[in-house]
């Protein structure tokens, strides 16, 4: 009962909070400078047709009558035509997004791993000098912001080593499986063609290292802390003086609680790496929503910026509530203290 | 007796920072980027290589000794701009913490202290707006509909970090509110502003600095991909990100044209980051 209602709440509260990023983001996009219709139609064309597309796009009449007009066709799955491909920015985002969602989850199953496997060991074996080589690791991990990371191992793992492939997908000349989900790992094995599978991955694994590299560091060093903070607790010393091994005690009563905080930020991390995505793609031309959403940045093309964040704001709302979730499953006691305030 | 106070204080403080070695190199790597940043005209051995400077016989040349990070496509020694970049960076780091943090601190104490009215709920969903979505996408989405300099990639990053701030304060002042010496001075008819400023804020300061100094690197971070993208800071400014961009293109033959800045980036950043940690350490249970 209690978790519908939180749940219920955190809906309200994110559909509001949306409405409030469309408001600011379309209001920003419309007082800058510059004729979106001219800008649409290039410097070339005719006053008159400017005038005929500012008039089909409500741009004569007040801001927030544009606001609506564009509210109204945001609910209709209409987001308007990106004036770069052409195309309506809605079907461009559905046609790059799979890209993106694919790297992204790829790069969070790596790093969720790794980071829970380094961040337990080393807290576990605190101060000793597997600890201090994982807790220095993490501080120069954290300080590598994500583009310098892509130029050192396109220059290291691309051309010196060449054991990746630095550009794009695929390689040239690979024919594509058929399209079922869009996420090309998945569906290379459901077309049973491993060569087009192994491929992919190789493609993958420089821009997701770019990707897993920094959320790594954080979510060690998390997940370090709450293990040596669990580990002094009473029911560990409880456990231990029954005599129960070690390796059950860290199997069982150990990592569950220590794991809340991690998995806590993990959302707030698979939404930031949707950020990441934006300069990693951009940088391995990897054909997904961070590049089509940045080159519509850099090409001022509004309709698709204003698109692409709300998208991206959509998916961190999504995230966060099921992250609460599985919080709330492992502790309970949240949802508890969510009724207390 | 009041100095006596405050050097046994300080003496206690250094303690506490000093013990950890991490700290010191943290210190030490932040203080030399900052003398190297206000001194680059004297530390930079060709400082006149900063901005628009063109020597074709000598671009491209490796690292050697007359320059220790070689030279970029038209002839500038790379070593001077990366010292001159180092204002940019600090300068990004600065403002935008001195401009963010006022408002973000202000907002976050009104709806802590009026926590349960609509006024907490008004400024806590106008905050959650801006962080609704990764700080990278609206720094850049931002940044993309301004003119590209490196002012507005200040805005647009200060408008997407105050929230943070107001975040943290709210936290912290929606608990300090309940102390008895809050309720002691609103019982004896103390003004709203007296609360604010003189009760409550005082008792926030620590936990507000150490954030600043967490998120010198963190700004740092974000300003370096903007002006990497070619939203920030433009040539012929020495940014470090504009910097390991354009050398980008030279990758894998004129690797330093590029790598150096970049290493620099994460030089910096990381010392902050020990520094901040080492604060952290130090104010905590102050």
């Amino acid at each position: 009962m209690n978790m519908k209602k939180y749940i219920g709440y955190r809906l309200i509260s994110s559909f509001f909070v949306l409405l409030g990023l469309s408001l600011f983001i379309f209001t920003f996009s419309r007082l800058v400078p510059g004729d979106p219709a001219r800008l649409a139609l290039g410097p070339m064309a005719p006053q008159w047709a400017v005038d005929k597309l500012r008039e089909q796009l409500h741009l004569n009449e007040p801001i927030y009558m544009q606001y609506f007009y564009w509210l109204s066709n945001l609910i209709r799955g209409n987001m308007g035509q990106s004036l770069v491909t052409r195309r309506g920015v809605f079907s461009d985002i559905v046609e790059f997004f799979p890209a993106t969602f694919e790297m992204v989850i790829f790069s969070v199953i790596i790093s969720s791993t790794l980071a829970i496997v380094l961040g337990v060991t080393s807290g576990k074996y605190a101060n000793s000098w597997w600890d201090n080589l994982v807790r220095v690791t993490s501080y120069v991990g954290i300080a590598i912001p994500s583009f310098v990371w892509a130029i050192v191992s396109v220059f290291l793992f691309g051309y010196i080593l060449r054991w990746f492939p630095t550009l794009g997908r695929v390689s040239t000349g690979i024919a594509l499986p058929p399209k079922v989900t869009g996420l090309l790992l998945v569906d290379s094995l459901l077309a049973g063609r491993l060569n087009v599978f192994v491929d992919g991955l190789w493609h993958m694994m420089l821009p997701g290292s770019a990707l897993v590299l920094g959320r790594l560091s954080q979510e060690a060093r998390i997940t370090r802390a709450s293990v040596v903070e669990n580990l002094n607790k009473d029911y560990i010393m409880a456990a231990t003086s029954f005599g129960i091994p070690e390796r059950t005690i860290t199997m069982k009563y150990l990592l569950k609680p220590s794991l809340i905080p991690t998995i806590a930020i993990m959302g707030m991390d698979i939404a930031g790496s949707m950020g990441g995505s934006f300069i990693i793609e951009l940088i391995f031309n990897w054909p997904g929503i961070g590049r089509y959403g940045m080159s519509a940045m850099l090409s001022n093309d509004i309709n698709a910026v204003v698109g692409v964040v709300m998208l991206i704001g959509i998916f961190f709302a999504f995230m966060n509530i099921i992250v609460d979730l599985i919080t709330a499953y492992l502790d309970p006691r949240i949802i508890t203290k969510m009724k207390g305030t | 007796m009041d100095t006596e106070r405050l050097k046994e204080r300080i003496r206690k403080n250094w303690y506490k920072f000093s013990r950890n070695p991490l700290s010191i190199i943290g210190l030490v790597t932040v203080l030399g980027i900052i003398l190297i940043a206000i001194f680059a005209d004297f530390v930079a051995p060709y400082p006149k290589h900063a901005f628009i400077f063109v020597d074709f016989p000598n671009a491209k040349k490796s690292p050697s000794y007359e320059h220790l990070c070689g030279t970029d496509m038209s002839g500038r020694d790379v070593l001077s701009r990366i010292f001159f970049g180092f204002r940019y960076s600090l300068l990004m780091a600065v403002s935008v913490l001195s401009v963010a943090t006022p408002p973000g601190v202000l907002l976050g104490l009104v709806a802590g202290y009026l926590r349960d009215t609509w006024k907490d709920t008004v400024i806590m969903r106008f905050a959650d707006i801006f962080l609704s979505v990764p700080s990278m996408v609206l720094a850049l989405a931002v940044c993309s509909m301004l003119e590209p300099t490196l002012y507005n990639a200040m805005l647009a990053i200060t408008v997407m970090w105050w929230p943070w701030y107001t975040r943290l304060v709210y936290g912290l002042a929606s608990s300090i509110r309940n102390e008895y010496f809050v309720q002691a001075a609103e019982v004896t008819g103390a003004s709203t502003f007296h609360i604010l400023f003189r009760e409550i804020l005082p008792n926030c300061l620590s936990p507000i600095f150490t954030k600043m100094t967490l998120d010198v690197g963190w700004v740092i971070l974000i300003g370096s991909t903007l002006s990497f993208v070619g939203l920030g800071a433009q040539p012929p400014t020495p940014d470090l990100g504009t910097m390991v961009s354009d050398g980008s293109k030279y990758i894998p033959g004129q690797w330093w044209i590029s790598l150096f800045p970049a290493l620099f980036i994460v030089l910096i950043i990381l010392g902050f980051n020990l520094l901040g940690d080492g604060v952290r350490d130090m104010l905590a249970g102050d």
